[in-house]
């Protein structure tokens, strides 16, 4: 009850436990609060002002460790508000780890993939700076880094579809008809959360329909089935970074890449890789809850007057990913995210110089990730 | 704490869309009081009665309805020798009544089914709702994470490809359920005071190459484009398995589909479950298949058709064939299992000369 009021914070964690009551010990147990274990939330700040996010967040936040990373291109300081426990990473910082030349990589949206870079913890739930809780059905606040947590410590089931989606939630089981073989599932690696109000549409879509609001709760988690391919969002995900870190990458970037979500693709490329590395690791996906409250931004029109290449893009990088196959020596996600890197080098590097370039990008990435990933490393004063 | 709906009367559509062109069959053996709460619902719609069991026995349906109704003599006298591909003492006899319908669409459903209230607390009228996800297009080749674009309200997510977004007919709609879930034995035995309580407001389509177990309680299907595909199997008197009837549709449809380029649906309607079958008899008759369906979804998931099977039919036929080579070693079950299924396609063409357009195409 205190954690669906949003009311537990370490220090009442510690009280139930120094109370010694065996089923508070097993509760906790069952919903995973401990504290070596805890998720990492790198918020990409491309607002200087955080401070009336991060109070929206605070009950749910503040137990964690939070990394925030300032996109390097923002000139003003941030505001942040006082008692969370944080890094926050700038553009100094950034240079200091992966050099001049290379911190370019982390500019926009892509900021996030530094704080994937550097943070030690073993989960990692990323969440746009536009987007505040939501409450559920019932007006309970949803608690969306526990639901992500849940969706990553229960099984996954690519391999068959469950007619009652989330065959591990309360309430529901596999259906007749399912598979006995198939009822243990696969670790689940990513964890794709959806917006309330302001939905993840493109800029023709939101310029169609400037009107149109998410107001749907759809009370479901469902495993993406294996070889099917999705969108993935950048907005609200979550991953195990010990298993999946490294597919998670910066590499395309579109010629008129800008500052609101419309305007990039870099996620939804990202996103085709770790699925691909996912499926052919026999790791699963899931989408669906937690919803975050998403706020209104910008002018989706204004948007339609650049050069809409991320709507041409899909086209190729659609049918691509649909083909590549990777093959039976590729074991590590490092291996994997190098040999979709070739095959995007050989197959669609001479359709266009965008796609050249991030394959090279995804190299450089796993080079990177490996020296500086794997080591420790510590912000700035 | 689900409970079926009461004030039907007050949501009665105003228009009963395609009442011309869709059948409503429902399998019984006992009788078919639950009408009488459907009655707002399906009441401008023609119903086709597969009645199972004992011919002898009058099954009364209530007034006010138009129906034909078949019993066993009449399955025997219309199919001649070929009725021995429709099952006995088992519900999926129900496909007889796809065969002999003549109109489009086909909605049928469990006799112990209700009508189910939204969280709103409104009755939920599933057969309108299957009309829509049969009319609207289906997204088979890559995954919206918002679910169904077509829904009010909703849409493609960014990054979906706009060259997709057409979409492709849909060839059924399966529906969920309330109450009562539908689970195998084991799992009724281990959690018999389960109930499906969660009202996921979603329709999607299941991916292209994806399997799934269809049950055949709330189900609807368009015939022209898939009927072929919706064969029951062997089940009941005389067979060593029972219960898997829909699922052996389900398999045979979405593998079909997936060559054809067809959709199926799942998720919204709801329907409320209100009768739990006895989990023991329940064990008995799925008991094989449990074990079957550990070799029968592999087959299924490795299933390649020709390209020259471009109608439904020639898919079944090829399929029938594949089951014979590949699955009859498990067990000779499936060895008389192909020869039914060729049986019922030579039973369908026979009572559906002209037959559906092929490739899937609506005419």
């Amino acid at each position: 009850r205190t954690l669906r009021a949003g009311k537990l914070t370490e220090r009442v964690l510690k009280l139930f436990i120094a109370t010694g009551k065996d089923e508070v010990f097993s509760l906790i147990q069952a919903l995973n609060i401990q504290v070596t274990v805890t998720p990492v939330l790198p918020t990409r700040a491309l607002r200087p002002d955080l401070t009336s996010f991060m109070n929206e967040w605070r009950t749910i936040f503040s137990r964690f460790h939070l990394i925030i990373v300032k996109d390097p291109d923002l000139k003003e300081e941030l505001k942040i508000p006082e008692g969370f426990n944080l890094d926050v990473y700038k553009k100094p910082d950034i240079d200091r780890v992966v050099g001049t030349s290379t911190s370019t990589i982390f500019s926009g949206y892509s900021c996030r993939y530094f704080g994937y870079l550097v943070s030690r913890k073993k989960y990692i739930i990323s969440v746009d700076d536009d987007c505040y809780p939501v409450k559920d059905n019932k007006g309970i606040l949803v608690d969306a880094v526990a639901q992500h947590i849940t969706n990553l410590t229960t099984p996954a089931t690519p391999f068959f579809f469950n007619t009652l989606y989330d065959p591990f939630t309360e309430g529901a089981d596999f259906v007749r008809g399912y598979p006995f073989s198939l009822r243990s599932g696969v670790q689940c690696a990513l964890s794709c959360g959806l917006w309330l109000n302001l939905a993840d549409y493109d800029a023709p879509t939101q310029a169609l329909k400037p009107e149109e609001r998410n107001s749907r709760y759809v009370d479901a988690v469902l495993t993406v089935p294996a070889r099917t391919l999705m969108p993935i969002s950048g907005i609200n995900i979550a991953f195990n970074r010990e298993v999946i870190g490294p597919a998670l990458l910066p590499s395309l970037r579109l010629g008129g890449e800008g500052k609101f979500r419309w305007e990039t693709m870099e996620d939804i490329w990202s996103g085709m890789c770790v699925k691909v590395v996912c499926d052919h690791l026999g790791l699963g996906v899931k989408t669906g809850m937690p919803y975050v409250w998403r706020n209104d931004r910008g002018d989706a029109i204004a948007s339609l007057r650049k050069e809409w290449e991320g709507v041409k893009l899909m086209e190729e990088v659609v049918p691509f990913f649909q083909s590549v196959r990777l093959s039976r020596e590729a074991t590590t996600t490092e291996d994997c995210v190098a040999e979709v890197a070739n095959v995007v080098k050989e197959q669609l590097g001479s359709k266009d110089p965008m796609f050249a370039r991030a394959a090279k990008a995804m190299v450089d990435w796993v080079k990177l990730w490996k020296s500086v990933g794997s080591s420790t490393s510590s912000p700035g004063a | 704490m689900a409970e079926p709906a009461t004030a039907t009367q007050a949501a009665a559509p105003v228009v009963a869309l395609l009442k011309d062109e869709l059948d409503i069959v429902i399998p019984t053996i006992r009788n078919l009081d639950f009408l009488e709460m459907w009655r707002p619902f399906f009441q401008p719609y023609h119903l086709i009665i597969v009645q199972d069991g004992d011919p002898s026995k009058t099954i009364k349906v209530p007034e006010g309805f138009d129906y034909e109704l078949y019993n066993r003599n009449d399955i025997n006298r219309i199919l001649g020798p070929k009725a021995s591909c429709i099952s006995f003492k088992d519900s999926a006899c129900r496909c007889f009544g796809y065969m002999v319908s003549k109109k489009k669409y086909i909605f049928t459903i469990d006799d112990d089914c209700f009508v189910a209230k939204d969280p709103s607390g409104k009755a939920i009228n599933a057969l309108e709702q299957h009309i829509k996800n049969l009319l609207s297009s289906s997204t088979p080749f890559f995954f919206n994470t918002l679910y169904d674009p077509f829904r009010e309200g909703a849409d493609f997510v960014r990054g979906y490809p706009f060259s997709l977004r057409e979409g492709v007919p849909t060839a059924a709609s399966h529906g969920l359920w309330l109450n009562i879930p539908d689970y195998d034995a084991p799992t009724q035995l281990v959690k018999p005071l389960e109930r499906n309580t969660r009202y996921v407001d979603a329709v999607l389509t299941i991916p292209k190459g994806t399997l799934f177990p269809m049950c055949g309680m709330n189900l609807a299907f368009n015939r022209e484009l898939i009927g072929p595909a919706m064969y029951f199997g062997l089940m009941g008197d005389g067979q060593p398995i029972g219960r898997y009837d829909d699922m052996w549709a389900g398999w045979c449809t979405k593998v079909i589909c997936d060559h054809l380029g067809l959709g199926v649906k799942t998720g919204l309607p709801y329907i409320f479950h209100s009768k739990a079958s006895n989990p023991f008899v329940n064990l008995r008759k799925e008991y094989k298949g449990i074990y079957w369906q550990e070799e029968i979804i592999p087959f299924f998931q490795q299933a390649v058709l020709p390209k020259d099977c471009t109608t439904v039919q020639k898919c079944y036929i090829e399929l029938a064939k594949q089951v014979k080579e590949k699955l009859s070693k498990v067990d000779p079950y499936f060895d008389k299992l192909a020869d039914a299924m060729v049986t019922w396609i030579e039973a369908w063409d026979e009572l559906n000369p002209t037959g559906p357009v092929p490739n899937g195409k609506a005419a």
